[in-house]
């Protein structure tokens, strides 16, 4: 009997045909999706890897609220003129505690995937305040209210433990602590100053980001956040043989 | 409009309203201090509105079982409103977004009104809003004339097709507030999820419920289209949305995959909503209207096969061609550009069975806008399908992606095929469902097929040039061997082309307007009602000439 001949069977049985459907709909995501969890070599070993701090998470969450990933994208891709641009290419391992990634599909604006440290947290805080000050041309809006709004940290540990279900490495220092490190990463001469570092590594940037120190806002969250892109590990600097053994 | 529901119909529908309410006060509660909160007093308030609505008809004589011997229509008449009402408002938003981008402070100075906040509205609005609704409308129409089968009850229907616009208008008014998962076409956060997962359950369970009672022996093309529509949309929304909440009481929640295993599955589901959202759905949708309303049969049964099952399977392993040259692993990225290419054959039968279908109605779509929108669509599915194929090869890939060249082939797609095939089959359908002659004004449907032509045209060759010209910007090399342009450089380079997509969605806004004046006219214009015809009844023994379905 011919395909058509078995077909012209299948199309009087609504069960089969939807047996059908599921079947020949689920092969092509099995067969690319499911070996990126179980195949090692798909993300980088990376062992200097660091978790966001509470208030670059919160940053995080901000920049998602806003839709940035929508003009913005984090990812740089193997080409001689992107790793010019924007500096060597995006590795697998640097988005591996981003739930969800934000590797964009658009550049309205420019890439984000190592803005971190090119710019000053003046810069950043008044090209939020309204991008047409800085750049007159620019089409980004402006965040005016992000100076003016007070972050929210009494969930920050809630949202810490959340990141824990999924995978993230929090300890329970980290989740019990988040609050008083959100407030004192932007806050360097408090008490509560050394606590960030003592748990996210020496190398975490303790400042008043949005020049108020000691009054915690948005913008201070996402300057912190925009000043770790690209920065959470150096593998993506090292040279490729080094990275992947 | 509800008044087919009998008495124990109109019971379930208060207790589930009831339970709707219920939940909307838990989640109020729950989230006093969280955006949350607004949105369970927005499902209270809906479901309270419900319950005054039912009780306003509890009492009004119960239909009698005559109503058995008719198609259900109901619910198909307020889903092709409501896909107007979206269509209009999502258009609206489109084109204010393209403004934004010419005049980025029409802002307000409101975090709701900026762009990255509206840009998910207005997707959402168009895709979720104006197609599904429309797809889900026609779909039961389609079903039960294919079938020759009433719905199997009234409730059901309806259920559905408001729990689908419940969870619309919680998305869009999430997206303001600033609730949205970040995914792409998957913006909506963790509860609206689980809502639209058991409203979608129901309309799959209410689909096999309805061919089971059917009284042709064949499931007609239609149906496979709309099934296949039905079923792998569950299957990509289900996997894509598995997030962990970060409190009972919070809208926020984190993907449960991160990096590269979520941007796979994001553009797995990404691509396939696009397969399976806005092709299967609409093929349904063209495989029914295209032959009825030119009085030709489908030109090729075997054409149809192989296309069905052609796009069934190639396109679930077309999403990785959106993550050329990124960190994915590169076996996946080549699977996905081979299986791009392939593709372009079961699209192409597509669209060439349904050309060829109107082989001997080329008169027809001539005189008729309606046919002529259906006509065009297929033609611009051929085109967005063969540019889609082009751009997943991984080369091309690398001047386009990231660029408006793709923003201009999504509209090739979405105003082109989705919207055109939809208008056309919207015209086509509203003097059947509301029993008139003719829509009310045959010329406006003429002015509408050319705003709504003309403004994608205008807006895809805006798109094109402007993504082709930032693509070769951005990698242009001066003699010096440095970068010549700077991001800034292009961006300027953008602004005429920005300012003519605003112009070209104006008017295809603009021919929705007019879309929506003539649909509103026609069905609150009374006179010319036409008697019921044999296309109205599952058993032709109503009079009137008897009509051949797709189906036979």
């Amino acid at each position: 009997m011919s395909i058509f001949g078995l077909h012209y069977r299948l199309e009087r049985k609504a069960i089969g045909l939807t047996l059908g459907i599921i079947l020949v709909a689920s092969i092509g995501g099995l067969v690319e999706i499911a070996p990126l969890f179980t195949i090692h070599q798909t993300v980088e070993d990376a062992p200097d890897m660091r978790v966001y701090t509470p208030l670059e998470l919160a940053g995080r969450n901000i920049y998602i609220r806003e839709g940035c990933y929508a003009c913005h994208s984090q990812m740089i891709r193997t080409l001689r003129d992107e790793v010019e641009r924007y500096g060597p290419y995006s590795l697998a391992v640097e988005s591996k505690y981003d739930h969800p990634m934000l590797w964009g599909s658009k550049r309205t604006g420019p890439d984000l995937a190592r803005i971190g440290g090119k710019y000053s947290d003046e810069w950043h805080v008044a090209h939020l305040n309204n991008p047409r000050d800085v750049l007159s041309v620019s089409v980004m809006p402006a965040y005016s209210w992000l100076l003016k709004t007070a972050l929210r940290t009494d969930d920050l540990s809630a949202h810490l433990r959340a990141q824990r279900v999924v995978g993230v490495p929090y300890t329970d220092d980290m989740i019990a602590n988040a609050g008083k490190d959100a407030y004192g990463q932007a806050a360097p001469d408090s008490p509560f100053a050394d606590g960030v570092t003592q748990r996210y590594g020496k190398a975490t940037t303790v400042r008043a980001f949005d020049g108020k120190p000691g009054e915690l806002t948005e913008m201070d969250a996402i300057v912190a956040y925009l000043q770790v892109l690209g920065r959470l590990t150096e593998a993506a600097h090292k040279s490729v043989a080094d990275v992947v053994r | 409009m509800i008044g087919q529901l009998t008495k124990a119909e109109r019971q379930y529908a208060l207790l589930i309203l009831l339970g709707l309410a219920l939940i909307g006060l838990i989640f109020g509660i729950a989230g006093k201090d969280d955006p949350l909160g607004v949105h369970g007093a927005l499902v209270g308030v809906a479901a309270l509105a419900g319950i005054f609505k039912v009780i306003s008809i509890y009492y009004d004589p119960e239909p009698g079982d005559e109503r058995l011997t008719r198609y259900y229509d109901d619910p198909t008449k307020f889903g092709i409103i409501l896909a107007m009402i979206w269509a209009v408002f999502g258009l609206f938003i489109g084109d204010w977004v393209a403004w934004l981008l010419v005049k980025p402070d029409f802002t307000f100075d409101a975090g709701w009104a900026s762009f990255g906040r509206l840009r998910p509205v207005h997707t959402t609005s168009v895709i979720f809003g104006f197609g599904g609704n429309a797809l889900i409308a026609t779909s039961y129409y389609v079903l039960q004339r294919t079938s020759r089968a009433r719905l199997p009850d009234q409730l059901t229907p309806w259920f559905v097709l408001l729990g689908y616009n419940l969870f619309c208008v919680l998305a869009v008014t999430g997206y303001m507030m600033g609730i949205t998962q970040s995914k792409e076409y998957a913006e909506p956060e963790w509860y609206a999820d689980l809502w639209l997962e058991i409203v979608w359950v129901t309309y799959l369970v209410l689909y096999l419920r309805t061919l089971a009672r059917r009284k042709e022996p064949h499931i007609y093309v239609a149906n496979w289209y709309y099934m296949a529509f039905i079923l792998v949309v569950a299957i990509l929304h289900t996997v894509n949305n598995l997030a962990v909440p970060v409190s009972f009481g919070s809208a926020k929640s984190y993907s449960l995959f991160a990096g590269v295993q979520d941007a796979m599955t994001e553009w797995w589901y990404g691509h396939n909503a696009v397969a399976f959202f806005l092709t299967a759905g609409f093929l349904g949708m063209m495989y029914y209207f295209l032959p009825v309303r030119a009085g030709r049969p489908i030109y090729s049964y075997r054409l149809s096969i192989i296309s069905f099952w052609g796009i069934t399977f190639f396109y679930m392993w077309a999403g990785s061609h959106h993550l050329h040259y990124t960190a994915l692993p590169q076996w996946v990225q080549t699977l996905g550009m081979t299986f791009s290419l392939m593709l372009l054959i079961p699209s192409w039968a597509s669209a060439a069975n349904a050309l060829l279908t109107l082989n001997g109605a080329w008169d027809k779509v001539r005189d008729d806008a309606t046919l002529r929108f259906m006509m065009v669509a297929a033609v611009f599915y051929g085109i967005t399908t063969f540019e889609g194929s082009f751009l997943a090869i991984r080369s091309v890939n690398s001047l386009s992606h990231y660029t408006d060249w793709t923003v201009g082939h999504v509209h090739a797609g979405a105003l082109g095929w989705v919207a055109m095939i939809t208008f056309g089959s919207i015209y086509a359908i509203v003097p059947w469902l509301w029993k008139r002659e003719r829509m009310y004004s045959p010329r406006l449907v003429e002015v509408h097929f050319w705003l709504a032509l003309a403004g994608t045209v205008v807006y895809v060759f805006a798109m094109w040039n402007s993504g082709i010209i930032q693509g070769l910007m951005w990698r242009t090399y001066n003699e010096s061997g440095t970068l010549a342009y700077s991001f800034v450089d292009s961006l300027i380079a953008m602004r005429p082309y920005y300012i003519a997509r605003a112009i070209g969605g104006l008017l295809f806004l603009l021919g929705g307007i007019v879309g929506a004046y003539n649909v509103w006219m026609t069905i609150k214009t009374e006179s010319e009602r036409l008697p019921e015809s044999a296309v109205d009844a599952p058993e032709p023994a109503l009079g009137g000439s008897a009509v051949l379905q797709p189906g036979e």
